[in-house]
């Protein structure tokens, strides 16, 4: 649906401050970024993270006490989606020395590699290959590639100032070191970076980015490298197989304790299916679906956190989940789109966020967590500056045409192709009209706890990408997160194949984890009729479901 | 209403059947007739009418190409085509989802693959069976001009053909309604991967950074940042990084290079 008449007046007011803002902007004079200690006091305000009921302890397993989101800890405290009892571990349906499970980028690069290194690899993914968070990823990817601006420095005070601090550094150097290599890997594929004349990268700004050093691909950055390394995979159907719509449900640990196997679900005819490794790359994704504090999301439909309950059942801990990405712009109206990502791309090529009033509150480009607690603020009733839909939601206008007025004209439909296109499906043409946006859940900061080797805490499991947590600290930036499932899926495909190729075939499975998993919660005192993992989320009417005919016992 | 807190909200319609105020229209899901609000998209209105969608759904957001959809309509003898994510449904629309077709990819070694005249169509032959109907094209939900990269395909114009698939979400309705059986979103990301390696100028500068780290020169500061403390890598954070310019410079140098 096209914007609503009474939205006219509200354009006029942004266009009328439009062209001393552009001004602004040519002259480098930019909106005032906020100090260190304002950045902290807005956060503790106004971010979701800081919302008093935003945090539950953990009451089991090796990380309990620590307190992260409701959602997430619900899906700790539930029992496993499988009677470990009813298990038949003794018929092995199928067999590899790398079981990667997930089949985004991190699982993608993962088997890649792992291949290349001479494992048998079996990729089990919920969906489809490529069915992931990385598909979806619009601006960029990081990388310090430009030898007379930048370098591996920079973008490690970049990484960690845009974490506050608290990421691993040595995950964060492995991801800045190894950000020119992966790049390289991804145009030697055939990756179509957007590039000048001569083969130099183009590269943007993002939020909280001292350099220039988004590289991208259009605005379909994820998809172009998602699809690149599908292809890819299924040139090898030598050395990986394919496992689709076979969501994995649990580990499968041997006598040793390592981690062996997996069991998967099959979608379709909802049986169980053993898959016996000799080592296991986790590499399932984020949790943007489980609607944490009640967020849309700009997430997969098949991202609700399973890796994390896999992993914690069998005793991994969890780390930096305690903070959650609101992406600052998230579309608003209209309301079929709501929830879907605007990339930051279009704030780091220059467009202006404003308020109702048609002035800036916010400095464009500062890091996410920071954006995203603005905005909020900015609509909350302590400023009441916010544009109500006629939906009954709120938000700020992001000025997208003020780059064409900054580039040329043409710039935002060429440089914005894709969601030039979403919205002009509804009649609204983004290079002349402003985008209104709210923050939207987007990234698990945190995630199962790994090294810079892959490697965790389990024997024989490795860990990449979203699920994995350390790199980015309490916030990512932008374009790091294809840089982290690229980076680490190649590692823990290295690390996973190399560790398989030395193992003797595993022996005496078992899923006694899960029996002492559920021993715990009932020792805990936590009767609950909630299975995990979650596997889909359930959209379908509830008055449907009411009059459902349940057959059998 | 400016100044109240957003209500959050799911991105799915979790709408009741009880609401009165939805206008509703109907819709036949594979000739089953359902009441749907009139502004849902077809993906939505599936789960309106309660199916838990496995198949045909992924990432909700017009780009991953799960949920292609056939459909008609009273008013029209065409078969119309669509992203189910993407879609409002339409009064008394008959659909059907695709969410997947078969289709043979050729597998190659993209390095040895030389980029000339027949590399395309020496793994996919079938490409000269086009006739050049323009069934594709209608039926690609991204507006891409399908027939006129499968006719770019057929001359060997790799270039022309990455240029013009480059929006493509390999949903595979052209294939499944092309009547010389192509399998078009295979051969589109052929020519882009045979673009992105072979004939796009490379990226110099990369593979002398790649060379810089592979030879250690960032070894020692690397060394310094992950051994420094918090208070010091805050005082570099906050005082020592200076922001390149926002709009583009070629000229612009950070005064401090020491450690590029």
């Amino acid at each position: 649906m096209p914007y609503p008449p009474e939205f006219k007046d509200l354009i006029s007011i942004v266009e009328k401050t439009r062209p001393e803002r552009v001004e602004r902007k040519r002259k480098g004079q930019e909106f005032p970024a906020l100090s260190r200690e304002e950045r902290d006091t807005r956060l503790k305000k106004y971010h979701p993270d800081f919302k008093a009921d935003s945090r539950r302890e953990i009451r089991v397993g090796v990380s309990k006490g620590y307190a992260i989101s409701p959602e997430i800890v619900d899906t700790l405290e539930a029992r496993s989606r499988i009677n470990p009892d009813e298990i038949d571990l003794s018929q092995i349906d199928h067999e590899a020395d790398v079981l990667v499970i997930g089949g985004g980028g991190a699982g993608s690069s993962a088997a890649l590699i792992a291949a290349q290194a001479g494992a048998k690899v079996i990729i089990a993914t919920k969906l489809r290959l490529g069915d992931a968070n990385t598909m979806m990823a619009e601006g960029g990817i990081q990388a310090a590639s430009k030898l007379r601006t930048d370098s591996p420095y920079w973008h490690y005070l970049d990484v960690m100032g845009g974490g506050h601090f608290t990421n691993d550094p040595d995950l964060v150097k492995t991801l800045v070191m190894e950000a020119p290599k992966v790049l390289a890997w991804l145009e030697g594929m055939g990756s179509m970076f957007t590039k000048e004349p001569d083969g130099s990268l183009r590269t943007m700004h993002g939020g909280g980015t001292s350099r220039k050093r988004m590289h991208y691909a259009g605005d379909i950055t994820g998809a172009e490298i998602m699809r690149t390394l599908r292809d890819e995979v299924r040139n090898h159907p030598d050395k990986i197989d394919i496992l689709e719509f076979s969501p994995a449900v649990e580990l499968i640990l041997d006598k040793s304790g390592a981690c062996s196997g997996a069991v998967l679900y099959n979608l379709d005819t909802e049986e169980y299916v053993v898959v016996r490794a000799k080592a296991v790359v986790l590499a399932t994704g984020g949790s943007g679906r489980l609607h944490i504090r009640g967020f849309m999301t700009t997430n997969h439909y098949g991202a609700t956190g399973d890796g994390l309950v896999m992993a914690y059942h069998a005793g991994v801990p969890l780390v930096f989940l305690h903070a959650v990405q609101y992406h600052p712009t998230g579309i608003v109206f209209p309301e079929q789109a709501e929830g879907l990502l605007i990339t930051e791309k279009f704030r780091g090529a220059g467009a202006n966020v404003v308020n109702i009033d048609g002035q800036q509150f916010v400095y464009e480009r500062e890091p996410r967590d920071v954006e995203a607690a603005s905005i909020i603020r900015e609509c909350s009733g302590d400023v009441g500056r916010g544009v109500s839909t006629p939906t009954g939601k709120t938000g700020v206008w992001l000025d997208s045409p003020m780059l064409d007025i900054l580039h040329g004209a043409g710039y935002v439909r060429k440089e914005f192709p894709g969601k030039h296109i979403l919205f002009k499906r509804y009649g609204i043409d983004i290079s002349r009209q402003p985008m209104l946006i709210y923050p939207t859940l987007h990234y698990q900061n945190g995630g199962v706890e790994f090294k810079s080797d892959a490697t965790t805490r389990l024997s024989g499991l490795y860990a990449a990408g979203e699920v994995a947590g350390g790199v980015h600290g309490d916030n990512r930036l932008m374009g790091n997160s294809l840089l982290d499932v690229t980076v680490f899926g190649r590692i823990a495909g290295r690390s996973a194949a190399e560790f398989a190729l030395k193992r003797k075939n595993p022996s005496g499975l078992s899923l006694d984890h899960v029996v002492k998993y559920h021993r715990e919660l009932e020792e805990a005192g936590i009767e609950t009729d909630r299975v995990a993992p979650v596997i889909l989320p359930d959209y379908t009417n509830p008055d449907v479901k009411e009059r459902r005919v349940v057959v059998g016992p | 209403m400016a100044g109240q807190t957003v209500p959050v909200d799911v991105t799915p319609a979790k709408k009741s059947r009880g609401e009165p105020t939805e206008k509703l229209i109907p819709i036949h899901v594979m000739g089953r007739r359902y009441m749907v609000p009139g502004d849902l998209t077809i993906m939505k209105a599936l789960e309106y009418a309660g199916y838990q969608l496995t198949r045909g759904c992924g990432c909700r957001g017009g780009i991953c190409g799960a949920c292609g959809t056939v459909y008609r309509t009273p008013e029209s003898h065409r078969v119309e085509v669509g992203l189910a994510c993407q879609t409002i449904v339409k009064p008394d629309m008959f659909l059907a989802q695709l969410p997947f077709f078969p289709q043979n990819k050729a597998v190659y070694v993209l390095e040895e693959l030389v980029p000339e005249q027949g590399t395309i169509a020496g793994l996919y032959p079938a490409i000269f069976k086009c006739i050049g109907c323009g069934t594709c094209t209608r039926s690609c939900p991204q507006d891409i001009e399908v027939m006129d990269y499968m006719a770019a395909a057929i001359r060997g114009d790799i270039s022309r053909v990455a240029e013009l698939s480059f929006d493509c979400v390999m949903c595979g309705l052209c294939s499944a309604r092309c009547p010389a059986e192509e399998t078009q979103s295979l051969i589109a990301i052929l020519a882009r991967r045979l673009y992105g390696r072979h004939i796009a100028p490379q990226a110099e500068h990369l593979k002398e950074r790649v060379r810089q780290i592979e030879k250690g020169r960032y070894d020692e500061d690397m060394k310094t940042l992950t051994g420094a403390d918090r208070e010091t890598l805050v005082d570099l954070y906050y005082k020592k990084r200076e922001e390149e310019p926002d709009l583009p410079d070629p000229d612009w140098l950070p005064s401090d290079n020491s450690h590029i």
